[in-house]
């Protein structure tokens, strides 16, 4: 049960400060996302760039990159997705801790980007696992990571920790695992993850075509 | 009698909850607040993305240690060889004789691990 916001802001300006499990939760939530460290491609750099003292993503609680997925929660798909590349960071994506999210940052991340044509170039990590967060550019500016990191502190805040829409975490029978793919002899196998990817695509369409 | 240790019983028994509330709290917490939810890919070895392959108890070959001693003798011999060249000038036959026992009991020894096929990597 939320407290009315008018109500809030009346008790605040008493001296009084009334808030919710579920606020206090996600409060803690949305500003302790601890990033994976890795990069993919040239979108790295902009992700290196923004967490140092310039841009700073330390403000948002972010700063802590750790360099094993079991310690981390959000996963930035910085860069281009290789085929080559693809079934390790799912790998990586299954192996972190629940609950997880995904920033897919860049052209290449969220669709394929400039090499979209290219053979050996994945469409768009979102095929595979589900994406909370997708950021235009080639590469994003970090104003632009940022602001994706801010979209997703919104979405955490916004996540109720009961009935359909609470986070995987707190769902015992939600799937937390999501299939690797594997190389195949023209494209990997399965092209497309169908519980994340309800879009037409065919393995003639994920390959080569335009 | 028994009754003055009983205070010693009252801080044994706070200790063992202050040590073990804790450790109560971490499980509940991750029962209520955080479950945990594994699968066969999160519990497999990390291995930075990759299927790791084979077991990571390798076995080094001892061969590996033996060569390790010889170059270990032999860089201490250097270390006391490069002073004595320094002072070479300046030193009796006494000095002299003592180093040449020193470098022929190594060249002693590197021939005997030579014989036993230590030098033989295979």
């Amino acid at each position: 049960m939320a407290v009315e916001p008018d109500l809030k802001i009346e008790l605040g300006k008493q001296g009084v400060f009334v808030t919710t499990l579920n606020e206090l939760y996600n409060w803690g939530r949305r500003n302790s996302v601890w990033p994976m460290q890795f990069g993919l491609a040239c979108c790295a750099i902009e992700m290196i760039a923004t967490t140092m003292a310039r841009y700073d993503l330390a403000r948002f609680g972010a700063e802590v990159f750790r360099p094993s997925p079991r310690q981390a929660d959000l996963m930035i798909i910085s860069g281009t997705v290789t085929k080559k590349m693809a079934p390790q960071v799912v790998r990586l994506y299954n192996q972190m801790a629940e609950p997880r999210y995904v920033i897919a940052m860049g052209a290449c991340a969220i669709s394929g980007g400039p090499f979209k044509q290219g053979y050996n170039v994945l469409k768009g990590i979102d095929r595979y696992i589900p994406v909370d967060v997708h950021i235009p550019g080639c590469p994003p500016r970090p104003e632009a990571l940022i602001h994706a990191f801010m979209t997703l502190q919104k979405k955490i805040e916004a996540q109720p920790l009961t009935g359909d829409a609470r986070p995987r975490h707190l769902d015992a029978n939600a799937q937390g695992e999501f299939p690797v793919p594997v190389p195949a002899a023209h494209d990997l196998e399965p092209p497309v993850n169908r519980l994340v990817w309800p879009l037409p695509a065919t393995a003639a369409n994920t390959g080569e075509s335009a | 009698m028994m009754a003055i240790y009983f205070p010693i019983l009252i801080l044994f028994v706070a200790a063992l909850g202050f040590a073990l509330a804790p450790l109560m709290l971490a499980r509940l917490w991750a029962v209520w607040i955080s479950p945990a939810k594994p699968n066969p890919t999160k519990n497999a070895i990390y291995e930075c993305g990759l299927v790791s392959r084979g077991d990571a108890w390798v076995q080094f070959r001892s061969g590996y240690y033996l060569y390790a001693i010889i170059f270990l003798i032999f860089d201490v011999e250097a270390v006391f060889l490069l002073p004595f060249a320094v002072a070479f000038t300046g030193l009796g036959a006494g000095a002299c004789l003592a180093m040449l026992v020193f470098v022929l009991l190594l060249a002693e020894g590197l021939a005997w691990a030579w014989a036993k096929g230590v030098l033989n990597w295979a």
